[in-house]
């Protein structure tokens, strides 16, 4: 059986990977792609320690449903505010969009 | 009922009637009516309050009451007055009662105006009745917040920036008292914000009275003037509008003095017997400082708020004398230099309504065009500067006197230096008086100008009645006082 | 005596009358209002007067001192507590005699000077007023009462002196004498401190053992107080204020400037004498050689003056110091044995004021005649105003010191009350009386004799040269001449009058003597006086004036610019207090304090200004902090905990 710290370590990178993503990023929907790892990377981690460590449980599987099922209906919203912000101000790129600031 | 409930309710009620009111002449009766109201109540007060001490009761305070209103905090809405503060709620009565009159004309935006005018007046009634700190520091900034407003909107010339001025500083001055009263209240063993019975506790430790005294006492003495925190007075008091200038010259920077004495000398007297020389150094230089700032302005309503600097400062400079008759005499001046610079403010307001200007450059042989206005500029002045049969001669002499009474070098030293603020007064005041009111015309225009209107005659008839009534007869008022002095006085020299 | 209540209560009536309702009567009844409480007043104080010198001295050979009413106006603490009363004794019923009387005739003359005058009701007003200050000031139970007073007179004179407030010179001159006098004030208030305070009262007669207990500090009160009166009683160098205080209606210089009110100093230092001669001998000999440098400082500066109201007011001065130096040389409490000064200073005092305020209501009535204060515009008068002449030579003849005139008799107590002193302070008195006499009669010359102006005048445009014709001077009418002609009555016979059975230093009735020496001698200087006027002056332009002016030219012009204290004075005020105090204070008080609280308000601005740019509305950026925060709270937990 493959050790649980190869998940733990995969789901690691991931998470970095995503929060350099959206810390970096320039465009809105690569933002919103690296979200998406920071939030698989959860999942995996739910999912690793309840089968390898609470195997009579089913909490960790069911929350990691509950998060994609909820990541899903995040992303349409998301992709619905950013086809918005591209229709009013033409462009997606993080820069340009400085509206709400003070 | 406690009938000084009645000095919170009238208020509230008028502030409901005047949101109601529908025009002008709606809102000027509920103005009328309820300030007559309260000046009646207070006259009431007075009267009552002589008699039931003359009965014998000899409580520290009358008519008191208490009512918790937040238990764990130990904070109650407690009530009362002494002498001290019958004196004040009279006074606030009669600036509030003839600020409704000078600002008869007032434009745009009436009702807003004496809606703020109100709540201002509020706050003011509910210090003066309050025994509570917490309660006290509450109205407290119930008086104050109003004042924004009322310059901000109301005022003339960089009404904006004097209103911020203004507002921020004496914010900063809140800051440090409420660390004050909470250095009170947990020094006293939390047990109680009732100002009484913490001076009856008498159980604050020396250090920490050293600390909080300062810090109390500055947190009041911003209010009152003093030096180096006075500078919104002149900026304020040249922006704000005729009634807004009375009432806080009048009232507001009493507040100040009054609290001084009552929480920061009364509860902290050890520390006030020794670190007042600090202050009375400052006091010293407000008076002086102020009376010669005044001197070489231009600006009318610059030259009074230097001139309440001085006053100011010499009420806060009598009560650091901590003798039992300078500090009847800081009382008294309280008393007088609210009536008088609310007669002064008023009387300015009057000239600027007609001239449009304030600058004394511009003024000339008023008294032709405008004699009542003039007469009675002329006798504001000469009480300002200390006339004997007004009363600014009364307090000020009880205050000389009674800084007499400390017979170091120091204190008599500082005595004679603030005692030269009487000559210097005359200077200033002269200079304005033949400046502005003497002399030949120099402006075509304001040949035309119009004399006094009658709710302007009122409004200067009835202060000019009161500072000379004063003036007059001081002995009443003089040992009305003298009784709430008297009981402080078991504290602060047992 | 209860009535004399009335004393005080009337003029204050006729005030509260004239000022609240005045600018709605007519002239003729405001003044009659003025007038008929004055009259009223001036029974009273003759019947006070009679009553009270009537009732016979003591048991203790003292005339007694009365106190009809007397009542705690203010009180301070026990002890100190300032009383509002009414407190007759020789000096105070004295002085009641000689301001009612001088108020009175000031009254009736002001109906003819002052005739169609706008303000006509206020001037009355005024008057009552002032009449009531200085008779509550001269009555005063104590020391603090006569404070309260005393400041009221200075604001009368304050008022009256501006009365023609369009005119530059006469506001200046009214600021000028409320200025310098309060200033003088500073001084007397705190010496009544220092005196409440070791004295234990406000009152004249305190406890003595507390005063000699006191050590220093009642000589240094007694000196303060002094300053005060020097204020009022215009001595060097607090003089500069009273020629000026000329530039007021003439009537009242008379009463004000020359009669009542600028010796309320001189009544001050009289009223605390028993104090001084006990405690304080030095400081009252001080005082005379203040007061002696000063009569002669105001003789030499009168001799060259040529506004004649400036003369009278130089000659006040110096009058005014006679007194204080009378009172000065005092060395102890009987008159007997150098006390005799007190009785003469009050002596001079009091006929003093009859015969200057004579001679300036017959100044006032030779200005309503020529319209001018200059003596370059009249000149030959005595044709034109007979009644005028020979009243005004009457009160030069007193002030001169000739007998049988009333001056005469008071001046020689004074001059025998200075030799007493020493023989060099009698020696100068002599001197600088002997001057007074020169100054009067140079004035009574140059405006009764000499050449005419309008006789040249009207010589000048019977030739043509001058298209207009000059007004002939005319003689006063009878509301002026009538109080003329009683005021020399009075100074004719005042003389007279035994007053040291009435007043002297200790109470005890003195018999006043002259002394043939001293008389004798102070006569033959004032007529050489006398006699060097009427050869210089008398035909007006002389040859030995011309050598004369030549010849001290540079001192004549000193003399004129009154040695310039007045420049002195627009130096002190203009430059240092205005401009090199107050403007700097301003301006530090603008730059510097409230500049600061300034830095403060933008200091804080800048600064938030920096940390917004945190707040840039870029999630990412917000996110790296967070992280950052995160990753720092992460090392805490696992490093640290």
């Amino acid at each position: 059986m493959i050790p649980a710290e190869y998940y733990l370590v995969l789901s690691a990178l991931m998470f970095f990977i995503g929060v350099f993503g959206f810390l970096t990023r320039r465009n809105l929907l690569a933002v919103l792609i690296s979200t998406e790892l920071v939030l698989n990377a959860v999942d995996i981690n739910f999912a690793v320690f309840n089968a390898y460590y609470y195997p009579e449980h089913l909490e960790g599987f069911f929350f990691t449903m509950f998060a994609i099922g909820i990541a899903a209906a995040e992303t349409a919203v998301a992709i619905a505010i950013i086809l918005n912000v591209y229709r009013n101000m033409g462009t997606i790129r993080l820069k340009s969009l400085k509206k709400l600031k003070f | 009922m406690n009938i000084l409930n009645l000095f919170i309710v009238i208020p509230l009620v008028m502030l409901l009637a005047l949101w109601a009111s529908r025009n002008l002449r709606q809102i000027r009766s509920v103005m009328v009516v309820g300030s007559t109201l309260l000046l009646a109540l207070s006259v009431y007060l007075t009267i009552d309050f002589i008699a039931q001490r003359g009965a014998g009761a000899d409580a520290p305070f009358l008519y008191t009451d208490s009512w918790t209103w937040y238990a764990p905090l130990n904070i109650c809405y407690s009530i009362g007055v002494d002498g001290i503060s019958v004196a004040m709620i009279l006074l606030s009565a009669i600036i509030v009662f003839t600020g409704t009159f000078a600002s008869w004309r007032m434009q745009p935006l009436t009702k807003e105006f004496f809606l703020w005018f109100v709540l201002l007046s509020l706050g003011v009634f509910g210090f003066f009745i309050s025994m509570d700190m917490f309660a006290m520091f509450m109205f407290y900034e119930t008086a104050l917040i109003p004042m924004y407003l009322l310059i901000g909107v109301w005022g003339s010339g960089r009404k904006e920036y004097s209103a911020m001025k203004l507002t921020l500083m004496l914010m900063g001055g809140s800051a440090f008292l409420l660390l004050g009263i909470l250095g009170i209240y947990f020094g006293s063993g939390a047990t109680t914000m009732n100002i009484l019975e913490i001076a009856g506790l008498a159980n604050i430790p020396v250090n920490v009275q050293y600390i909080f005294f300062p810090v109390t006492f500055l947190g009041f003495g911003v209010l009152g003037a003093l030096f180096p925190f006075h500078t919104w007075s002149p900026d304020g008091h040249a922006s704000a509008p005729t009634s807004v200038s009375m009432l806080h010259a009048g009232v507001l920077m009493k507040l100040g003095g009054y609290g001084c004495f009552r929480i920061a000398m009364y509860l902290l007297p050890q520390a006030a017997e020794d670190l007042a020389w600090i202050f009375i150094v400052l006091t010293t230089i407000s008076v002086v400082y102020g009376a010669l700032s005044a001197i070489s302005q231009t600006d009318l309503k610059y030259i009074n708020a230097y001139s309440s600097v001085s006053h100011c400062g010499l009420v806060l400079f009598a009560l650091l004398m901590m003798t039992r008759t300078s500090c009847t005499g800081a009382i008294l001046q309280m008393l007088s230099h609210g009536l008088m610079t609310a007669l002064f403010f008023a009387l300015i307001g009057m000239i600027y309504g007609r001239t449009h200007t304030r600058d004394i450059r511009e003024l000339s042989g008023l008294m032709k065009i405008m004699p009542f206005l003039s007469v009675g500029y002329i006798i504001a002045g000469l009480a300002n500067l200390g006339l004997p049969g007004f009363s600014g001669f009364i307090a000020e002499m009880t205050i000389f006197v009674g800084s007499f009474e400390q017979p170091d070098m120091f204190h008599r030293t500082v005595t004679i230096i603030a005692c030269t603020s009487i000559v210097i007064t005359a200077v200033y005041i002269l200079r304005v008086v033949g400046k502005i009111l003497y002399g030949k015309v120099k402006d075509e225009h304001h040949l035309a100008l119009t004399d006094a209107t009658w709710d302007e005659r009122f409004t200067v008839i009835c202060l000019i009645a009161c500072v000379a009534g004063l003036g007059i007869a001081p002995m009443w008022v003089s040992s009305l006082i003298d009784g709430g002095v008297a009981n402080i006085f078991t504290i602060l020299h047992p | 005596m209860e009535f004399t209540i009335f004393i005080l209560a009337l003029p204050l009536l006729s005030f509260l009358i004239l000022a609240l309702a005045g600018m709605k009567l007519p002239h003729k009844v405001a003044g009659l209002i003025g007038t008929a409480s004055l009259s009223t007043v001036t029974i009273l104080s003759y019947v006070t007067a009679a009553l009270y010198f009537g009732a016979g001295r003591g048991a203790d050979g003292l005339y007694p001192t009365l106190t009809p009413y007397n009542f705690t106006w203010l009180p301070f603490t026990q002890n100190l507590h300032i009383d509002m009363g009414i407190m007759l004794d020789p000096i105070s019923v004295m002085m009641l005699i000689v301001i009612s009387t001088v108020s009175l005739m000031v009254h009736i003359y002001s109906f003819g000077y002052m005739k169609g005058e706008k303000g006509f009701q206020r001037y009355y007003a005024f008057l009552s007023l002032f009449t009531f200050s200085m008779l509550g000031l001269v009555v005063a139970t104590n020391i603090f009462q006569m404070y309260v007073f005393w400041e009221l007179v200075g604001v009368s004179s304050y008022l009256l002196i501006g009365f023609y407030y369009t005119q530059k010179a006469a506001i200046a001159a009214s600021k000028k004498a409320f200025i310098v006098t309060r200033f003088a004030d500073l001084f007397f208030l705190v010496g009544i401190l220092f005196y409440g305070f070791y004295a234990g009262t406000f009152s004249f007669t305190p406890d003595v053992r507390l005063l000699a207990s006191a050590g220093i500090v009642i000589p240094v009160a007694l000196a303060l107080m002094f300053v005060g009166g020097a204020g009022k009683s215009a001595m060097f160098p607090l003089h500069i204020w009273l020629p000026d205080a000329m530039e007021g209606p003439t009537p009242v210089s008379a009463l004000i400037h020359a009669a009542t009110m600028v010796v309320a100093g001189v009544y001050l230092v009289a009223r605390m004498f028993p104090i001084f001669i006990e405690f304080a001998p030095e400081v009252l000999h001080t005082v005379a050689y203040i007061g002696a440098f000063t009569a002669l400082y105001a003789a030499v500066v009168a001799c060259a003056q040529t506004d004649i109201k400036r003369v009278l007011a130089f000659s006040t001065i110096s009058q005014i110091a006679f007194m204080m130096v009378a009172l000065g040389v005092c060395t102890s409490a009987d008159p007997h044995a150098g006390g005799l000064g007190y009785m003469a200073s009050m002596f001079h005092l009091f006929t003093h004021a009859m015969f200057k305020g004579l001679l300036f209501l017959g100044a006032g009535s030779i200005i309503h005649a020529v319209h001018s204060n200059e003596r370059a515009f009249m000149g030959g008068l005595r044709k034109y105003m007979p009644v005028t002449h020979i009243t005004f030579l009457i009160a030069c003849l007193a002030i001169a010191g000739i007998p049988p005139f009333s001056g005469f008799f008071s001046k020689d107590e004074i001059l025998a009350a200075c030799y007493d002193y020493s023989l060099m302070m009698g020696v100068f008195m002599s001197g600088v009386a002997a001057l007074t006499a020169f100054y009067m009669f140079r004035l009574y010359y140059l405006i009764f004799w000499g050449k005419s102006y309008y006789e040249g005048q009207l010589a000048l445009f019977n030739k043509g040269q001058i298209s207009e014709k000059p007004h002939a001077p005319h003689e006063a009418p009878l509301a002026m001449t009538l109080p003329l002609i009683i005021l020399a009555a009075v100074s004719c016979v005042a003389g007279f009058i035994p007053f040291g059975e009435f007043v002297s230093s200790n109470g005890h009735a003195y018999a006043i003597h002259l002394n043939p020496a001293v008389a004798i001698s102070s006569v033959l200087l004032a007529v050489a006086g006398i006699l060097v006027a009427a050869f210089m002056y008398r035909k007006g332009g002389s040859k030995v004036v011309l050598t004369v002016k030549v010849q001290s030219k540079k001192f004549i012009v000193a003399a004129y610019h009154r040695f310039y204290m007045d420049e002195l004075w627009i130096f002190i005020t203009k430059r240092i207090i205005f401009r090199g105090i107050s403007r700097p204070i301003a301006w530090f008080d603008k730059h510097v304090i409230d500049g600061f609280m300034d830095l403060l308000a933008t200091a804080s601005q800048a600064f938030s200004y920096r940390i917004r740019r945190l707040q840039s509305g870029n999630i990412q950026s917000y996110c790296i902090w967070f992280l950052h925060g995160v990753m720092l709270l992460a090392l805490i937990l696992i490093f640290l905990v």
